[in-house]
């Protein structure tokens, strides 16, 4: 009995570091495989249309909601301090550093990373991927690396407008709500908040993010089952695996950069 | 299939509005003006405690904010703490005998410096030093000194 659980274990151990050492190796073909310059943009430019102009509407609203509530929040518990006036800081800070990387890389992992799995899934189901094989195209450099790069370039991007809209979002509420000084609000946010330790920060976050997310969810698709049943499950599966490295990611990346790194 | 020079135009734009939200962030966020903005001069000031002064924070003469410090770093001879002071152009006229303070904003606030000009016709020059220095109050200092003196007394 026992000797079967260490068994399925080693199993499961076995299987985990075989998909790692896959997908590392998928990877490391799949990246320096961009068609030739001519055709690069151009496939490039379909693929941040589809990952990210697309995702951009979800990005503004969710930013914008979780800015007022920052705001809103922000008010009522600093008004107890009699602090008001760092709302500014307050909700820049939270924005820049830890809440717009990270949400924005959930609802990107939602809403591209899922996308992507399925496309590259189905497209593997109808047998498209061999079929461009046996044409001599080479579906890495075609499919693969083109929409690698695109999600790579795209989460940076959001991440970014993401963080603008919620400050601005932080700012209708604050100023334009409950009257707080306009004057006050910016230049405590611009006294607390510094470019390189926290806006870069957050900008290496979300890069790091993009490429998690991307990863996971290119490597699903081409290693899904070839069955409608296999796309469910590889969809499934990036959205859970993304959103969990995202978060364990998370915590890491913030307490290196605290660490005075 | 979308036309392709749409789709390039679109991400274009994308890309453009990215950048315009970057500048938000790097100009209105976080104020890199500041730095940018060279066009000012270097004073040093060396104190003997600076209590819990950080960079960046603001320099200012009667409440006005004329600079921030830009640099702290510790004596390796008198083991003072140098604390290097950027000072906007506007203000190239300090008499030599300026002399700095550290204040804290509030009673929990942050600190900074304050400067109290002087009148010398002599101007502080860049990187010239400033000799009369106040160093920070430290609370618990403040504290003990006044639990000794209650105690001296009766």
């Amino acid at each position: 009995m026992i000797i079967k659980l260490i068994n399925n274990l080693g199993k499961t151990g076995l299987n985990f570091c075989e998909q790692l050492g896959h997908s590392g190796i998928f990877l490391i073909r799949a990246i320096p495989r961009l068609p030739r310059p001519g055709k690069t943009w151009k496939l490039l430019s379909e693929q941040i249309f589809a990952v990210g102009f697309l995702s951009l509407i979800i990005i503004v609203v969710s930013g914008l909601f979780i800015g007022m509530v920052l705001g809103l929040q922000g008010e009522h518990t600093l008004s107890s301090f009699g602090a008001t006036q760092e709302l500014g800081q307050l909700v820049a800070l939270s924005v820049v550093r830890e809440l717009g990387p990270v949400v924005t890389a959930l609802l990107f992992a939602g809403r591209a990373g899922s996308s992507l799995t399925a496309e590259i899934g189905l497209m593997k189901t109808t047998d498209q991927l061999a079929s461009m094989e046996m044409m001599g195209v080479d579906p890495l450099s075609q499919v693969i690396a083109p929409r690698f790069w695109g999600g790579l370039i795209s989460m940076p991007i959001l991440a970014i407008i993401f963080s603008a809209v919620a400050i601005y979002g932080g700012y209708l509420v604050g100023v334009k709500w409950l009257d707080l000084d306009a004057g006050t609000f910016w230049s405590n946010m611009q006294a607390g908040v510094s470019f390189y330790d926290d806006i870069v920060n957050g900008i290496i976050k979300s890069i790091v993010f993009g490429f998690v997310i991307t990863w996971i969810a290119v490597f699903q698709g081409f290693a899904s089952e070839p069955t409608a049943a296999g796309i469910a499950k590889a969809t499934t599966k990036t959205v859970v695996y993304s959103s969990l490295a995202v978060l364990g990611l998370d915590f890491i990346l913030t307490a290196v950069m605290l660490g005075g790194w | 299939m979308r036309n392709q020079s749409v789709v390039q135009t679109i991400v274009g734009f994308f890309m453009l509005f990215g950048i315009i939200a970057l500048l938000f962030l790097a100009l209105k966020v976080s104020g890199l003006t500041n730095t940018f903005n060279s066009g000012g001069y270097n004073l040093i000031a060396n104190f003997q405690n600076i209590g819990s002064l950080k960079v960046q924070a603001p320099v200012t003469i009667s409440g006005v904010r004329i600079g921030y410090v830009q640099k702290i770093k510790l004596d390796p001879n008198s083991f003072d703490a140098r604390v290097v002071l950027h000072i906007n152009k506007a203000y190239n006229d300090l008499p030599i005998d300026t002399s700095a303070s550290i204040f804290t904003e509030g009673l929990l606030g942050s600190n900074y410096i304050s400067l109290s000009p002087g009148y010398e016709t002599q101007i502080l020059k860049n990187d010239s030093i400033i000799e009369n220095t106040h160093p920070a109050l430290i609370l618990e200092n403040l504290i003990g000194q006044l639990m000794y003196k209650v105690g001296g007394q009766t």
